[in-house]
């Protein structure tokens, strides 16, 4: 790899940010105690019982990984905008959409990805069938990237903001609401012995065409919040 | 230069654009008031009672168009935003971000009708309905451009990015409109239509489309009067606004 190429450059932010997070893995972990202790609460709310908890595991665990990942989305860009990292970014002469998209990937990495592992945890918590894990885990894996991306956008749009917090998830959940139906539905589907590759199939081919046109918005909402 | 273009790029002007709101606007609310008055009379008296819904299917009057409105004003900004972004035509800005409100208000006013009229008929004030639900996140788009636009500072700014936001929200557009279609549930599917014969008879029609465009009418006409206020907040240093604002004050003194 040549230094100071573009791909030099995407493997140097990659590098940094996931060092970043390493450094300080304690707020890293943050996102799964908030999931473990959402999903604990339910059982608290409506009793015990197996049946009503299984019916409604998969739609908790989903709205509990969705709300977790919203927490730690405010923070994508705040660091960099403070140290004066985030313009360094925007003034480069590589594209900053395929910058931006290194960023999104490692948000998803470090907050999605161990919110996935310890999915089968929270199943069990909430007494999922066994035999929906395997839709869940795959819905997840599909509709988590998406809310990291469209999320994206909308950090972007916010950046800057002093109190965005509140701001962020208005304009976030109207947006990831499809991806909530298609994720859930497909693992209620499976669970109750119907056909549920449509709605993952869906979700797979949002998830194509926001990977391509998420970075590319990013990168455009960006520039109008740094003039 | 063509007339009509060169008429366009005056429009573009601020001075040019007050001026021009302030000539068309009452003449806009009086023919939206003729018309409003006209489309509930025969909605209320002329229109005949629905075989099976009775008198309750008259609540249809106000809760179609403005359900329409609804789609059609984030439409509207959504343009405007758009050609705003793209050209960095202030006006544009302005008429989008002005937009956003009364459309806000319109979806608002059809969750509540529809809401009203789903207790007679259906037994309930709400179901999680696709068209129910699509319309609920068109109200939190709605809310989401009007909340960004006021959280930035800089009002051409906050308007560039509210107007990018509602560009990305017009996927939710098209779920909205045949949400009906996609997924037959409790709400009925459209019964009028551009192309093609309606299913409802002429009587009943008549008022609906009347209502509609008075409906149409005040919102251009509510567009531009909350265009020309936000003109003047945007402009307060410029010379016209200065020269303008001395004159329509000497009145009330």
């Amino acid at each position: 790899m040549k230094p100071g190429s573009t791909s030099a450059a995407s493997f140097a932010l990659l590098r940094r940010d996931l060092l970043l997070v390493w450094r300080r893995r304690g707020d890293a972990l943050n996102p799964l105690l908030f999931a473990i202790i959402v999903v604990a609460l339910f059982p608290f709310a409506l009793g015990p019982e197996a049946a009503v908890l299984s019916r409604i595991a998969a739609g908790t665990i989903f709205v509990a990984v969705l709300l977790a990942m919203l927490l730690s989305l405010d923070a994508l860009f705040r660091s960099d905008l403070e140290d004066g990292s985030l313009e360094q970014l925007v003034v480069s002469p590589h594209p900053l959409a395929l910058l931006l998209g290194c960023k999104i990937l490692v948000h998803w990495m470090t907050t999605a990805l161990p919110l996935i592992v310890i999915a089968p945890l929270l199943a069990q918590l909430l007494q999922l069938p066994d035999k929906t894990l395997p839709v869940l885990l795959t819905a997840l894996a599909l509709a988590t990237p998406l809310l990291s991306l469209i999320g994206a956008v909308c950090v972007a749009l916010t950046v800057g903001m002093r109190r965005s917090g509140m701001l962020l998830t208005l304009l976030v959940l109207p947006l990831i609401v499809p991806a909530l139906i298609f994720g859930a539905g497909a693992c209620n589907a499976a669970q109750n012995g119907f056909a549920y590759s449509a709605p993952l199939l869906w979700l797979a081919a949002w998830l194509v065409l926001a990977l391509i046109l998420a970075p590319l918005a990013a990168a455009a909402a960006l520039k109008i919040s740094l003039t | 230069m063509n007339p009509l273009v060169l008429w366009f790029h005056k429009l573009g002007s601020p001075p040019y654009f007050y001026r021009f709101a302030g000539k068309w606007l009452p003449w806009l609310y009086a023919l939206a008031l003729i018309c409003g008055a006209v489309g509930l009379y025969g909605a209320l008296f002329t229109a005949p009672a629905d075989y099976q819904q009775g008198d309750s299917f008259r609540i249809m009057y106000v809760h179609v168009p403005c359900a329409w409105m609804g789609l059609f004003a984030y439409l509207f900004m959504a343009a405007n935003g758009f050609v705003g972004l793209v050209w960095r035509i202030k006006l544009s800005e302005t008429l989008a971000m002005a937009s956003a409100p009364v459309g806000a208000a319109f979806t608002f006013i059809t969750l509540v009708t529809g809401s009203l009229w789903g207790k007679p008929t259906w037994g309930t004030w709400w179901t999680w309905d696709a068209r129910l639900t699509s319309e609920l996140v068109l109200l939190f788009l709605y809310f989401g451009v009007i909340g960004l636009y006021h959280a930035i500072e800089d009002r051409r700014q906050a308007a560039r990015a509210a107007a990018f936001l509602a560009l990305i929200g017009i996927v939710n557009l098209p779920i909205v409109h045949y949400s009906v279609i996609w997924w037959n549930t409790l709400h009925q599917a459209q019964t009028v239509s551009l192309v093609g014969p309606s299913k409802i008879t002429p009587s009943m029609l008549w008022p609906l489309l009347t209502l509609a465009f008075a409906t149409h009418v005040y919102f251009f006409a509510s567009v531009l009067a909350r265009s020309r206020v936000a003109l003047l907040e945007l402009e307060s240093g410029k010379d016209w606004v200065r020269a303008l604002l001395p004159a329509t004050e000497t009145p009330h003194d």
